[in-house]
């Protein structure tokens, strides 16, 4: 299946500080693709970089096969891009429905099209097979961490969006409320999203995605399919950038696995 | 990007999925229901304006105990007339408040409007209207020059509002002890401009308000109501709306026809001995629901449908909730953040024309003293959070009548030299509680995770 969104060589720096190197990086429609790395291996900045808070120095930047520019977050949201904070980005005096049509409420005349929101947010919640909110009216402040996380997601779909970029979703959570969190980031994909997953935890990790991009040191250690590894593989390439026959090797730098 | 398009509309069966399985198809929930999901709110730190009413009927409960002639006709007019400036400020300063900003120069940005008002009026001997658009217009420059200071230069809205609270007073000084016409204390002549706080309306027309006020209350519940039920959301129960617009309906009538009883000291007429003659001098008449009610109303009005129904309020509310959340969402928060002090002072400009109605001119201290902290505390009493993202016009307008009924009620109950002073120690003192209201129900619905 055709990449929906793919980087080609890609750079980053912040003055001296190479931070991205030549990384070549896709997300494909209907899969869950996970990006994996140590701290300061450069998840961030690639995340950053491909939602348009910073640019990339040099390389292609495509999305659905044609080359675009994204320069801020809004030409990223644009394009069909919706990424989900770590911290969330919910207002917790608001309910859930103001919370998912925040920023881009219907109107009906000059007033707030309140019937319509909410039967889209319930139709985006059913669409998700979210059955742990009780009313789509409840304050967020009233959620758990796992309905948070799932509003927070439910946002992201609601608006026609082709790429959903998750950055840590299990981070604050507990068992249940994770296994909860990583179903429904199944099921994104599933519709058909491209599910782009940033997480420190092997075990999410391994359990959800399709693919896992492996980021080390600023380059692209590997792009491997979730059957092809073990986990005692993956913590070596997040670790050492290679393991066996795949991943950096030492003579080739710059090279991908 | 105006119509989310969603996935699989095809899986949309019935909300009842989204409610769990005990739940069926769209209703308007029971009574009881509504009941217990309102004690839940209570107990989770949520309690509205329940304690702020709830107080305002004790308080007036106990001054009438002790002190009879507080609820005599005329003291009941005196309260809502005396209540209006506090009210006009404290709603404005609600949508300050939303936002966890302060304004500290609301009451003295009030003095200079009432100055400018009144130099205009005495000074420049302007018609009325163009003497209210001055002070108007003042008050929206003076919110616009805060606005930027805080959201733009970035200075703490305390110290901001701390530093023209106290240049104001100088202003107001400048204008009454300067220009044309009478300095120090100036007296407004303009007969409209005083009967604006002083003035009452006939008593058909506080009938016409007050069935107006209803029926708009009602039409809104009710199309609503219909609106929710025709696309299957769940609405409060029918029986919830009956008793609200039917207390909304009984409470007005009863307001206006003790408004409208004649209210005059001296309304039988008496017979007087004038140089040996007996004369009778006849009785006075002095009755009607005051214009400053209707004023409050339609601002009261106006500011809630601009809070609850339009984009503008949503984003103010985000905005106080989550400033980081609103500025991704694309929420400019800048111009709200200007926007809400530019309320406040128009606002404050209202007030301002109502305090130097009231007094039939201005000194050097309209609007100084303490007009500020009992707005403030207006609010806070009423429900308004101090912290941020919580607050509706209504709280100002509950709040300002407790703080009304507080000063009124002292000021009988204690007499003589320790008068305001006792005054100002309770007045303080529910501040405080208050306060401490808000910030305990803030760590409670911390604690239970709903607020």
């Amino acid at each position: 299946m055709e990449p929906v969104l793919e980087l080609r060589g890609v750079n980053k720096s912040f003055g001296a500080v190479d931070v991205l190197h030549d990384v070549d990086f896709s997300v494909t429609p209907g899969e869950v693709t996970a990006l994996v790395g140590d701290n300061g291996a450069g998840k961030s900045t690639l995340v950053k970089c491909i939602g348009g808070t910073y640019t990339f120095d040099s390389g292609e930047y495509l999305f659905e096969g044609q080359p675009v520019t994204v320069h801020t977050p809004r030409d990223s949201a644009a394009l069909g891009i919706e990424i989900v904070y770590q911290d969330l980005a919910l207002c917790d005096n608001l309910d859930i429905v103001q919370n998912m049509f925040l920023g881009r409420e219907t109107l009906s005349g000059i007033t707030l099209d309140e019937v319509s929101m909410e039967q889209a947010a319930r139709r985006t919640l059913t669409s998700l097979s979210v059955r742990t909110v009780k009313s789509v009216r409840q304050r967020v402040s009233s959620l758990s961490g796992g309905q948070r996380q799932t509003v927070a997601i439910a946002k992201a779909v609601l608006w026609n969006s082709k790429v959903v970029m998750l950055d840590e979703p299990t981070a604050a959570l507990g068992v249940a409320q994770t296994a909860q969190v990583l179903d429904l980031v199944r099921r994104l994909a599933d519709q058909g999203l491209g599910v782009l997953l940033i997480s420190h935890n092997m075990n999410d990790v391994l359990q959800v995605a399709d693919r896992i991009g492996v980021l080390y040191l600023g380059r692209m250690a590997a792009m491997v399919k979730r059957s092809d590894v073990t986990q005692t593989q993956l913590v070596e390439l997040i670790t050492t950038g290679r393991v066996g026959g795949i991943g950096l090797q030492p003579a080739t730098t710059g090279a991908n696995g | 990007m105006s119509r989310p398009v969603l996935h699989k509309p095809e899986q949309v069966t019935a909300p009842a999925e989204l409610a769990g399985a005990e739940d069926p198809a769209p209703r308007s929930g029971s009574v009881g229901e509504h009941i217990n999901s309102y004690f839940t709110r209570v107990r989770a730190g949520d309690m509205g304006s329940l304690p702020a009413f709830g107080g305002l009927v004790v308080l007036v409960a106990f001054f009438w105990a002790v002190h009879p002639s507080f609820g005599s006709l005329g003291n009941l007019s005196d309260l809502i007339k005396q209540s209006s400036p506090t009210i006009c400020l404290a709603m404005g300063l609600v949508f300050v408040l939303l936002l966890g900003e302060i304004d500290l120069a609301a009451g003295t940005a009030a003095g200079v409007c009432a100055c400018v008002m009144t130099r205009l009026s005495v000074g420049y001997e302007v018609h009325w209207s163009v003497a209210i658009l001055g002070a108007l217009g003042c008050g929206i420059v003076i919110g616009v020059l805060t606005g930027i200071l805080c959201a733009k230069v970035r200075i703490p809205s305390f110290v901001v509002t701390l530093a023209l609270f106290l240049a104001f007073q100088g202003v107001s000084l400048m204008i009454v002890n300067n220009g044309p016409g009478q300095t120090g204390n100036v007296s407004l002549a303009d007969s409209f401009l005083g009967s604006i706080y002083n003035g009452q309306m006939d008593a058909w027309a506080g009938w016409v308000v007050a069935a107006v006020v209803v029926l708009v209350y009602a039409a809104v519940k009710v199309s609503t109501f219909v609106r929710r039920q025709r696309a299957g959301l769940i609405t409060d129960p029918a029986a919830v709306l009956l008793v609200k617009v039917g207390s909304l309906a009984v409470a007005s009538a009863v307001v206006v026809y003790l408004l409208n009883q004649n209210r005059a000291l001296n309304k039988a007429g008496s017979i007087a001995n004038v140089n040996g003659h007996l004369v009778k001098v006849p009785g006075q008449k002095l009755l009607g629901v005051p214009w400053v009610v209707l004023l409050i109303v339609l601002l009261f009005g106006g500011l809630t449908f601009l809070l609850t129904r339009t984009r503008y309020g949503r984003h103010v509310y985000a905005t106080g909730g989550n400033t980081e959340a609103a500025r991704r969402a694309g929420i400019p928060v800048d111009r709200i953040r200007i926007s809400v002090f530019v309320i406040s002072s128009f606002m404050a400009s209202i007030a301002g024309i109502l305090l130097a109605s009231n007094l039939r001119g201005v000194d050097a201290n309209t609007g100084g003293g303490n007009t500020l902290l009992l707005a403030v505390g207006a609010a806070v009493i009423g429900g308004t959070s101090l912290f941020g993202g919580k607050g509706r016009p209504l709280d100002a307008v509950i709040g300002g009548l407790v703080i009304a009924v507080i000063a009124n009620g002292m000021s009988d109950l204690v007499k003589g030299a320790n008068s305001s002073a006792v005054q100002f120690i309770v007045t303080g003192a529910v501040l405080l509680l208050a306060a401490a209201v808000d910030a305990l129900s803030r760590r409670r619905a911390g604690a239970t995770g709903a607020g």
